[in-house]
């Protein structure tokens, strides 16, 4: 009952595009003429949001969006627009290796000094770092899996069984406790965040959004489902080091057991996901679709291309001791010996 | 479900843990990299502890540089 009264709230609008869509999905405007989103940065704040808030729909939808609006076809019409902005930059941009062995043999090489995210927060990020780290994550990890799901049907055999055997994991084998979505949650707790689905998404730089919408772009299209294995197998093989050094920082800096536990978990799921979907979900794949090799790769470099930019937002911006968000976030609750990095990160600037 | 024993007969490739067929468990080897055992498995270790995982698959740490012992880390990855 009233079902469509619950739900995240409509984010503020970053543009044109995305206030078009807002006014549309609240019954108050027009939506954006297609020629309007072939125009836009495909990877600016304005586009992305406006494609992320047709995607949510298909999650969890908005309150006081009626639940037909997922299935919309002028809302559909639009959201192809965005779609083909965005994927055909992705298209362009996106430096792609020449076979599927080189693009995984790629992935699975460990840099001796390695520059990322999460290398940065392992050596010297402080609490205010992981509280913002989390905070932009949040917006997969809160629905951690779920786009993934999609490629269940299209997918068979080895690969079905495989995809299947994986998502069951992530979704906690059976105990919704173990659920990563729900374990994350309790990270954010133990890092004084806001648990709320949706709740950091104005936070959000468009490179975070960018990140999410291909997932959702690779799990909504069957034409895209071999991107969408690509795209899994990036995450999972990447995971399991980058958790090791996430836990690490959340060690040292205290943030709590749960922040622990999180990245503990996925140090040894994703070491055997990691197996699974390259043997089992790439193998079977391939073995009933080789065509889709290609695609494989493209899901695999379009996702390494998106959290590079991503990565970068991030470091430089705590390089220049500035928050990484478009709005800061709250100081945590309880007085803590943080309290001086607290008031520094009080008077960072809201960017966007 | 992975785990589901009534899987057994329709699947004779990679199959649930409690095998009430019989029939033998299967441990996927490489050159390098864990070994892949199906779960539920319990795990006795040199000083006589024992550790349980019951993920659907496990990966056990087969070059010993793993810190999550006798988990695989991943941590046979080459180094470049």
């Amino acid at each position: 009952m009233n079902d469509h009264l619950r739900g995240p709230l409509l984010p503020p609008s970053r543009g044109p595009l995305s206030a078009a869509v807002t006014s549309y999905l609240r019954g108050t405007g027009p939506l954006p003429r297609p020629a309007d989103a072939a125009a836009a940065d495909p990877y600016g704040d304005d586009l992305q949001l406006a494609l992320y808030l047709c995607y949510e729909l298909h999650y969890r939808g908005f309150a006081g969006v009626p639940p037909e609006a997922e299935w919309d076809p002028e809302l559909l019409g639009v959201r192809a627009a965005l779609e083909q902005r965005f994927g055909s930059a992705l298209r362009a941009d996106t430096p792609v290796h020449d076979s599927l062995d080189q693009a995984l043999a790629a992935l699975l090489v460990e840099p001796v000094e390695g520059t990322g995210v999460s290398h940065f927060l392992s050596a010297e990020g402080e609490l205010w770092h992981l509280r913002e780290y989390a905070a932009v994550r949040s917006l997969y990890h809160l629905k951690e899996a779920d786009p993934h799901a999609w490629v269940l049907p299209r997918l068979w055999g080895r690969a079905k069984a495989a995809m299947a055997a994986v998502e069951y994991d992530e979704f906690g084998g059976g105990r919704a406790e173990r659920m990563h979505a729900r374990l994350f949650a309790d990270l954010m707790r133990d890092l004084d965040l806001d648990t709320v689905y949706g709740r950091y998404l104005d936070a959000a730089p468009a490179e975070m959004l960018a990140v999410v919408n291909l997932m959702s772009l690779f799990g909504l299209h069957r034409e895209l489902r071999g991107a969408l294995v690509g795209h899994f197998a990036e995450v999972e093989i990447t995971s399991s080091p980058g958790s090791r050094r996430l836990a690490e920082a959340m060690r040292r800096t205290g943030a709590g057991p749960a922040a622990e536990f999180f990245y503990d978990e996925h140090v040894t799921a994703d070491a055997v996901h990691e197996q699974v979907v390259r043997h089992e979900v790439i193998g079977g794949l391939l073995e009933e679709e080789p065509e889709l090799a290609p695609d494989i790769v493209f899901g695999i470099d379009a996702t390494e291309y998106l959290e590079e930019r991503l990565g970068r937002r991030l470091l430089d911006r705590w390089g220049a001791g500035r928050s990484a968000l478009r709005t800061p976030l709250a100081a945590p609750e309880q007085p803590s010996p943080e309290a001086p990095e607290t008031h520094r990160h009080r008077q960072m600037s809201h960017t966007s | 479900m992975p785990n589901d024993p009534c899987d057994a007969a329709a699947d004779d490739s990679a199959g649930p843990a409690q095998d009430a067929a019989g029939r033998a468990r299967r441990i996927s080897m490489q050159r390098r990299g864990p070994l892949l055992v199906e779960g539920p498995v319990e795990i006795e270790l040199e000083d006589g502890s024992t550790v349980r995982s019951d993920r659907f698959r496990v990966a056990l740490c087969t070059c010993r540089r793993s810190r999550r012992y006798p988990w695989c880390d991943t941590s046979h990855r080459r180094k470049a």
